[in-house]
């Protein structure tokens, strides 16, 4: 109930309709170009249960690469839980366990042949909470994916290029030795941003990456996305719908664990199909 | 206005009343360290940290190869507990929710209980008895064995305390889960469990009985694993048995070096606990 109130107060319809109006997006952006490709990422029938709790029931969607898709929807509806099905992290809760066909790149992730880790190095992920290793400077952070793999190359560079992509270098630039604790938590969850980067995922999950940042590193995270995009297959979960219009290809609306509706960005946000999803994202729900 | 006289009454009763129940507490404490400084002070000359034991009488002497004893036989109790113990926590804490785990937990919960004198008839029914001889070994063994389970009890609670996050983090960057263990969650716990090995050493170093008739004592230095070696604690027990001034007097001298050393890491313990939580986040 109290999310649904929260996401009138964020959003007044009134501003939202504005925002829309006043930033068109190019018609170029919205159909991404590798629509026609097979898809990136494929999921069937993806059901997630914690224990008893049945979080995710049957999701069908698919993500076409080099494509941003946004998940929407209440608090509690399972938007963590579809993303971290994705890199398969929800089975490292006790008792939780997904079921379905999540196809990357049209190899089944959920097949029992399917190795977790080598899994999770092409599917990288952002917390919904930063979640910097604490014992670690920033330079440490960044290059911990490459180090703790044993990946090679220029550390010091890598470390310099994904802390400018995400909008983090010029505050920490003098004291990359100093610990990750040092940084307030909008500037941590920067850092964890550039760290998941520095190992070059194929796709990235980010789970409400900018819920603690200012607007102006807000804008800097979402002028990243729009330029990874080239690169990667992104997934990101966001409550402000300002934000899902303005990043994303495809808009996914979830409500108690069900997909509800999933299409361009535009069409959900303008002309959907679904009365929740328009309830939702008018934010009158109910 | 009656009541507030009456309240500030109360309050001036309880505070006067918790007060004295902080002097009672601080009181003994003091007073042991007074004793013993006061009277182990006088005794307390560079040569009695570097000379060996005299005779009744003969004036000098010190307690040097005792000190040397106790070190060694702290050195070699950890070398056996330190990998045990800790790798006993890093299993309780990563895989210790089945059966074994419990068991493990159980066992290392009664051997924390055994009192340290049986600790010290078990090493020399394991040692001594089979060596048909005192020794260095014998004692590390005894002080080993009283080292494990609590080096596996607080290895565990520090690895617990590491949030899930960041095994999460580690784990979403695509590393092993093994090596997440070692070099991320262990890394992370480090200053945490550093401490508790500080606290465990100094826990063995003051202990007299497990050594009693393991290590037994040696009037000379030794630093052979397999002979009979001083320590501060036993050298302390037989002075202070004895019915010589002298040697009374420097059962209080040794006293006192002996409190310096548990306190100094006692001391250590608390520094780098308190530096980690400074690095605690804001
Ligand atoms: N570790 C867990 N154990 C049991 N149930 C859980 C766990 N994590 C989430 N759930 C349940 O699964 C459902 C979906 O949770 P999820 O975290 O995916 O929601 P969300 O959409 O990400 O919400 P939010 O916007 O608040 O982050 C919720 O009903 C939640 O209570
Ligand atoms: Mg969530």
């Amino acid at each position: 109930m109290n999310a649904f109130q929260e996401t009138t107060v964020v959003i007044p319809p009134s501003r939202r309709m504005l925002d829309l109006q006043a930033k068109p997006v190019a018609p170029a952006l919205r159909t991404p170009a590798s629509a026609q490709e097979p898809p990136k990422l494929q999921v069937e029938k993806l059901d997630a249960w914690y224990g008893k709790t049945h979080a995710l029931h049957g999701v069908n969607l698919v993500v076409p690469p080099r494509s941003v898709m946004a998940a929407i929807g209440p608090s509690g509806c399972g938007k963590s839980t579809f993303l971290r099905c994705l890199n398969r992290m929800h089975e490292l809760i006790p008792g939780a366990r997904a079921e379905g066909t999540l196809l990357l790149d049209g190899q089944n992730l959920l097949g029992r042949d399917v190795d977790p880790v080598s899994l999770r190095r092409r599917v990288g992920m952002v917390f919904q909470r930063p979640n910097p290793f604490p014992t670690l400077s920033i330079r440490d952070n960044v290059a911990a994916g490459l180090k703790l793999n044993g990946i090679g190359g220029n550390h010091d560079e890598i470390v310099e290029r994904t802390l400018r992509q995400s909008a983090l270098w010029d505050e920490v630039k003098d004291r990359l030795a100093a610990s990750a604790l040092s940084l307030s938590g909008g500037q941590q969850q920067r850092l964890c941003i550039a760290r998941a980067l520095a190992v070059e995922p194929e796709v990235l999950l980010m789970d409400e990456p900018a819920s603690a940042l200012d607007p102006i590193a807000t804008a800097k995270i979402e002028d990243l996305i729009h330029e990874l995009k080239s690169r990667y297959t992104i997934l990101i979960v966001t409550h402000n719908m300002q934000q899902a219009a303005r990043v994303s290809d495809q808009t996914a609306f979830f409500y108690m664990g069900d997909l509800i509706e999933v299409g361009p960005t535009e069409k959900i946000f303008t002309n959907p199909s679904e009365k929740r999803t328009e309830d939702y994202v008018t934010g009158k729900f109910g | 206005m009656n009541r507030l006289r009456w309240r500030k009454g109360v309050n001036a009763f309880w505070t006067m009343m918790s007060g004295a129940a902080v002097l009672a507490a601080v009181l003994p404490l003091a007073s042991l360290l007074w004793l013993v400084i006061s009277h182990g002070a006088p005794g307390l000359t560079p040569g009695f940290f570097t000379s060996l034991p005299t005779p009744v009488g003969e004036p000098g002497g010190g307690v040097g190869n005792a000190i040397v004893g106790t070190f060694f036989m702290v050195g070699i109790a950890s070398l056996l507990a330190l990998p045990v113990g800790i790798g006993a926590g890093i299993f309780l804490a990563e895989k210790g929710d089945g059966k074994l785990g419990s068991v493990v937990r159980f066992t290392s919960e009664v051997l924390s209980g055994v009192p340290s004198i049986v600790i010290g008839i078990v090493a020399y029914g394991l040692v001594v008895a089979r060596m048909k001889h005192f020794s260095a070994l014998a004692g590390g063994v005894a002080l080993a064995l009283l080292m494990v389970p609590s080096l596996a009890r607080s290895t565990e609670e520090f690895i617990r305390l590491v949030p899930s996050a960041l095994r999460e983090a580690s784990l979403a960057l695509g590393v092993p889960a093994w090596k997440t263990s070692l070099r991320v969650i262990l890394r992370t716990a480090m200053g945490g469990i550093v401490t508790a090995v500080l606290l465990a050493v100094a826990r063995a170093a003051g202990e007299t009985a497990p050594l009693l008739f393991t290590a037994l004592n040696n009037q000379y230095w030794n630093t052979d694993p397999l002979q009979p070696t001083a320590s501060l604690t036993v050298q302390i027990y037989n002075y202070a048995i004895s019915p010589y001034e002298d040697w009374h007097q420097k059962a209080w001298t040794a006293a006192l070096v002996l409190l310096l050393l548990v306190g100094l890491l006692n001391f250590a313990a608390r520094f780098l606990s308190r530096n980690r939580l400074q690095g605690a986040p804001r």
